[in-house]
C-alpha cells in the first residue's frame, strides 16, 4: 500500500502542479459539446443520441489523459526508479488506475452540467446517470492504464494508444450506452434493465483489473 | 595507430580469496536485435572492492551497468549479484542497489525534498524524513530543498541524485561517471557518500582514467564491439596502460 499511496500522491501532486491532463480534458470535452450542439443543430438531445454524443466526448477525452499517463515515467527515468525498489509494480498500476480515475470524475464533475445546459431539458437522469459513469470510468482507467504502459516505449504511443485502447473498449462502451439510454430518455428517467449493464460494466471492471494484476510486472520489466 | 596494451590475466586466486563475491559474471552476452552490445564478458568483485568499467563509447559500459542493476535482462550468461541470480532473482536484489547513470531519475515537476521523500516511501523507509534532511545537509542543499527540479543546475540535479542513489542505504553502488557535471567543490560533498569513504562495494564507469588507477581495486575494459579486453588487478596497469584501454585500444 506505501508504493500504492506514493505514487498516487506523486501523479495527482504533479497534476495540480502543472494542470496538464485535467484542463485539457475538460476544454477537449467542452469544445465537442459545442460542434454536436451546432453540427447536429439542436439544443435538445434524448435517450442512445445523448447516451451517444455524452460517452464518446467523455471517451475521447480521456485518451489525452490516458496518453500522458507515463509521460513523466518515460521521459523522467521513473521506470527505472520504480524498478530498482523493492515494490511489487502491481501498486503502480493499481495507482495509475486511481489517478486516471480520479481525473475522470474531476472532468465530469466539469462536464455533466455543461452537458446539462448544451442538451437536456430534463436533469433528472443525471445523479443515477453520475453511477453509470463512475463504473465505466473504472473500466476505462484500468484498461488505458494497462495500454499506456504497454505503448510507453513505443516510439508511436499516441497511435498506439488509441489503435489497441479503443477495440478493447467496445463492450464496455455498448454496456455503458445501453446503461445510460433510459436514464435519459424524454420525460424522466428509467431504470429498467439497468441492472444487467451495470453488472457487466461491473464484470469488465473486474476482468480488467484481474488481467493488469497478472500482466503490469511483465510489462515494465526489460 | 594508437598505443596498446595486451590482454592480461584476471587477478590472482589470493585476491578473490579475499571477500564474498559480491558480483560474478560469467560468458555475458547482451544483444539488441542483430547487434551485440556485449560479448561474453566474464569479471568476478569482491565485496568492498571497487571496479572501474572502461572503453569507448558504444562500448556497453552502461549496458553492462543496467543489466547489473536489473533494468535489462541478458541474452545470456550467468550474472549473480549480492548472491542473486539475474534476471531470476532480481526482485530479491531491488533495493539494495544504488544506481546512478546518465538520467537522474529524478521529476522535475517535483522539488528536491519531495522528489527524495517519493522514493524513501517507495523502499519503505522508516526514517525517510530524517535520511532526507541529513543527505540534503551533506552535500550542501538544505536550502536548495523547496526548488522543482527542472529549475536546478545540472550540477545540482547531479548531487540530488547521488542522494537519491544512497537514500535506502545500499549495499553495492553502480555510478556511471557520478562526478559529471560537478565542480571541485560539489564533488568534494559527495565524496564521502560515493566514493572510497562510503567503504561500499562499488562498480565504476569512468572516463577519468587517472583516477582509475587511483580508486579502483580492478578493472574491467570493453572493446568498441563489446568483448573484453581486460579484466584484472588495477595495480598491475600503467597510466599508458589504462589510458590505451580506455580508447580501446588493445592488442
Amino acid at each position: 500500500m506505501t508504493a500504492f499511496r506514493a505514487v498516487l500522491a506523486k501523479d495527482l501532486r504533479v497534476e495540480l502542479r502543472t494542470l496538464q491532463s485535467i484542463p485539457a480534458m475538460a476544454l477537449f470535452a467542452i469544445t465537442t459539446f459545442v460542434l454536436f450542439r451546432y453540427g447536429l443543430d439542436r439544443t435538445t438531445l434524448t435517450g442512445s443520441l445523448a447516451a451517444g454524443v455524452l460517452l464518446a466526448t467523455l471517451l475521447f477525452a480521456a485518451i489525452l489523459a490516458i496518453n500522458r499517463l507515463f509521460a513523466a515515467e518515460r521521459e523522467e527515468g521513473g521506470f527505472d526508479a520504480m524498478r530498482l525498489a523493492p515494490i511489487d509494480l502491481t501498486a503502480v498500476f493499481a495507482a495509475k488506475a486511481m489517478g486516471l480515475l480520479v481525473y475522470f470524475v474531476i472532468l465530469e464533475g466539469i462536464a455533466l452540467p455543461i452537458f446539462g445546459v448544451f442538451f437536456l431539458d430534463d436533469w433528472a437522469g443525471l445523479a443515477p446517470l453520475a453511477g453509470v459513469l463512475v463504473l465505466a470510468d473504472a473500466g476505462i482507467a484500468l484498461t488505458g492504464a494497462l495500454v499506456s504502459a504497454l505503448a510507453a516505449h513505443s516510439r508511436a504511443r499516441e497511435l498506439v494508444v488509441p489503435l489497441v485502447l479503443l477495440p478493447l473498449l467496445v463492450p464496455l462502451m455498448v454496456a455503458a450506452a445501453n446503461a445510460a439510454e433510459p436514464l435519459l430518455v424524454a420525460g424522466g428517467p428509467s431504470f429498467e434493465g439497468l441492472g444487467s449493464w451495470l453488472a457487466v460494466l461491473a464484470l469488465y471492471d473486474m476482468t480488467f483489473a484481474a488481467v493488469g494484476y497478472a500482466v503490469f510486472d511483465f510489462v515494465l520489466e526489460d | 595507430m594508437p598505443e596498446g596494451v595486451a590482454l592480461k590475466e584476471d587477478a590472482p586466486a589470493a585476491e578473490r580469496q579475499s571477500g564474498a563475491s559480491a558480483i560474478a559474471v560469467v560468458g555475458l552476452w547482451r544483444e539488441y536485435g542483430e547487434r551485440a552490445a556485449l560479448r561474453d564478458v566474464s569479471f568476478e568483485l569482491r565485496t568492498g572492492k571497487v571496479l572501474a568499467v572502461l572503453g569507448p563509447n558504444g562500448a556497453g559500459k552502461t549496458t553492462l551497468l543496467r543489466i547489473l542493476a536489473t533494468l535489462l535482462r541478458p541474452t545470456r550468461g550467468d550474472v549473480a549479484v549480492l548472491g542473486c541470480s539475474l534476471p531470476g532473482d532480481a526482485w530479491k536484489l531491488r533495493g539494495r542497489i544504488g544506481f546512478l547513470g546518465h538520467d537522474p531519475l529524478l521529476y522535475r515537476d517535483l522539488t528536491v525534498e519531495e522528489n527524495l521523500r517519493f522514493q524513501a516511501r517507495l523502499h519503505s523507509l522508516a526514517d525517510g524524513i530524517r535520511r532526507t534532511d541529513e543527505l540534503l545537509d551533506r552535500v550542501g542543499l538544505s536550502r536548495r530543498r523547496g526548488d522543482l527540479v527542472r529549475d536546478l543546475s545540472a550540477g545540482i540535479v547531479q548531487r540530488v541524485a547521488v542522494c537519491r542513489t544512497v537514500l535506502h542505504e545500499p549495499d553495492l553502488l553502480l555510478l556511471d561517471e557520478p562526478r559529471s557535471n560537478l565542480d571541485p567543490e560539489a564533488a568534494a560533498l559527495v565524496e564521502p557518500l560515493i566514493g572510497a569513504a562510503s567503504g561500499l562495494t562499488r562498480v565504476l564507469v569512468t572516463h577519468d582514467v587517472d583516477r582509475v588507477l587511483e580508486e579502483a581495486d580492478s578493472v574491467l575494459a570493453l572493446r568498441g564491439d563489446g568483448s573484453m579486453a581486460y579484466s584484472g588487478r588495477a595495480s598491475g596497469l600503467s597510466a599508458g596502460d589504462a589510458r590505451a584501454l580506455y580508447r580501446g585500444a588493445v592488442r
